[in-house]
């Protein structure tokens, strides 16, 4: 009994020490759990596999700041590297002013993987454009004259990637990485106003927001969280950050699920035990 | 009087010249114009934004209010990178490297300046490890407030709590080894998730376009700063 009263007051900072644990010790020491791949990051992957090289390209839209970047950067980076290697023209921009950096950072990280391909053939980067949907419903109307230059102020006409790219029907797919319902304005204008097809990466808290889309058919993918861009970088054969804090997330979700059961074990078993008045709020004084 | 009815004939005519080149073709390039117009006026906007945020502060610091101090920090960060991403975009410091002789003082100045203007490293150096920091730190309230405050009062609660638990496990590695997790988690979001989002959705599209509506027959007029 007297654990199960310690457990009730148990000082916050003690579950905060527990959490860092299970988070950095998988970091120390990997335990390589086996990746699952599931149906919905497939069907990402094989809208963008069955590409030819040199197709039409990819739009990648990074439309997250920073505060996201451990989950969506992964993933940003999982999808560019397997345009790279297939050869995919890709298009990187971004709706949100801090993304700008982000969009640059990754482009670059992977375009220095793949020396044979180069910028404003094989790649380009078009920068930050205010204006988010307007932006959206531009490019449907004409791309070109929604960026006249690209993100390092080079005009798009000297860019050879764009010379075919009018509007949507020149793009393959376009794939928007978010952490806002940015992907449900790019279904809303590029996929219903003009045909485009749409996948998304978006964070855990938000794919289960995304899943009606999936089912009607206007999303063709969806990576969600660290598990979706873990599972993007199996089915590339390119482990990176995302698999490696898969582990981490798994304890620090075995972590918290024992911790909500501690915690109602505790609660119901000292119920009888405690003050009428205690009963009816428990623990309500405590901040998270 | 003309304060009232003007803008309210305005957003009337707009709003039915842009649903009507919907359904008649001839009217595209009033859509067109109009896409052009409005990524203008967002830009405009953007620095509208700017002088708000400068002038917010700058009475903050005039007035003294509470926690004053902070608005140094904003009004120098945000001094510092649009001084850093003009130097760094009109190319000042390749410019300036090319006036200096290799392994001069002046050339070591540039190389020191261009390493503390650089709008790309701040961003990536500074700006993103405050973020993120700020944002994991999530992870440890939450795990502290699930353990202090998810309990299953009710049937209501238990049935999240219990569907809680089957998602967190089945997204991870260690609980899809779990024989059915995976399999469940799929279901509860396939279904009864999907199920409950489809209505919300719906909900807020048929809401979004009686509010449109009643903006367009000036029935709501908030957006003017009036009840009536």
């Amino acid at each position: 009994m007297k654990f199960l009263f310690f457990l009730l007051q148990m000082d916050r900072r003690i579950v905060f020490v527990l959490v860092a644990l299970a988070v950095v010790a998988p970091l120390i020491m990997p335990l390589n759990l086996p990746i699952v791949v599931g149906d919905k990051v497939r069907r990402l992957y094989d809208a963008i596999d069955q590409l030819p090289p040199r197709s039409r390209p990819v739009l990648v839209s990074v439309d997250y700041d920073p505060s996201t970047v451990p989950e969506l950067q992964p993933m940003t980076l999982a999808v560019l590297r397997h345009c790279f290697s297939k050869e995919v023209p890709v298009i990187v921009t971004t709706m949100f002013p801090t993304g700008a950096g982000l969009a640059r950072d990754a482009m670059e990280t992977v375009a220095k993987e793949y020396p044979n391909l180069s910028y404003g053939t094989d790649y380009a980067y078009m920068g930050y454009k205010p204006g988010y949907s307007l932006v959206i419903l531009g490019i449907g109307e004409n791309f070109q004259a929604t960026y006249p230059s690209d993100g390092y102020g080079t005009p798009s006409s000297k860019l050879p990637i764009l010379k075919n790219v009018k509007n949507y029907d020149d793009i393959a797919i376009m794939v928007d990485f978010t952490a806002s319902a940015a992907y449900e304005v790019w279904i809303m204008f590029a996929h219903q106003k003009y045909g485009c097809k749409v996948g998304a990466g978006v964070t855990a808290v938000m794919a289960s927001d995304a899943y009606p889309y999936l089912n009607s058919g206007q999303l063709e993918g969806l990576l969600g969280g660290l598990s979706g861009a873990a599972e993007y970088e199996k089915l590339i054969g390119a482990p990176g950050t995302a698999t490696i804090g898969m582990d981490a997330q798994s304890i620090a979700h075995i972590l918290i699920i024992v911790l909500i059961i501690l915690g109602n074990v505790a609660y119901f078993a000292t119920r009888r035990h405690r003050e009428p008045a205690q009963t009816a709020t428990p623990q309500q004084g405590g901040s998270a | 009087m003309m304060r009232r009815q003007v803008p309210l004939l305005i957003c009337f005519v707009a709003g039915i010249v842009m649903l009507s080149q919907n359904f008649i073709p001839p009217l595209t390039w009033i859509y067109q114009q109009a896409l052009e117009w409005a990524r203008i006026i967002s830009a405009i906007a953007l620095f509208i934004g700017l002088i708000s945020l400068v002038r917010v502060h700058t009475m903050k610091l005039k007035r003294k209010a509470p926690n004053y101090r902070y608005s140094y920090v904003t009004l120098f960060a945000l001094c510092y990178m649009i001084i850093a991403g003009f130097l760094t975009k009109y190319g000042v410091f390749v410019k300036l490297h090319a006036g200096c002789d290799p392994g001069s003082a002046g050339e070591w100045i540039v190389t020191a300046l261009e390493k503390a203007l650089n709008f790309q490293e701040i961003f990536l150096n500074v700006q993103i490890p405050i973020q993120a920091t700020m944002f994991s730190l999530l992870a440890f309230y939450i795990a502290s407030a699930a353990f202090r405050a998810f309990k299953a009062r009710t049937f209501e609660a238990t049935l999240l709590l219990i569907a809680a638990m089957i998602v967190m496990l089945g997204r991870v590695p260690l609980g899809q080894m779990i024989p059915g997790v995976k399999e469940i988690t799929v279901w509860i979001l396939d279904v009864p998730n999907t199920a409950a989002k489809r209505g919300i959705m719906i909900g807020v599209g048929l809401g979004m376009a009686s509010t449109s509506l009643k903006i367009m027959l000036g029935i709501e007029r908030t957006y003017l700063g009036m009840k009536d």
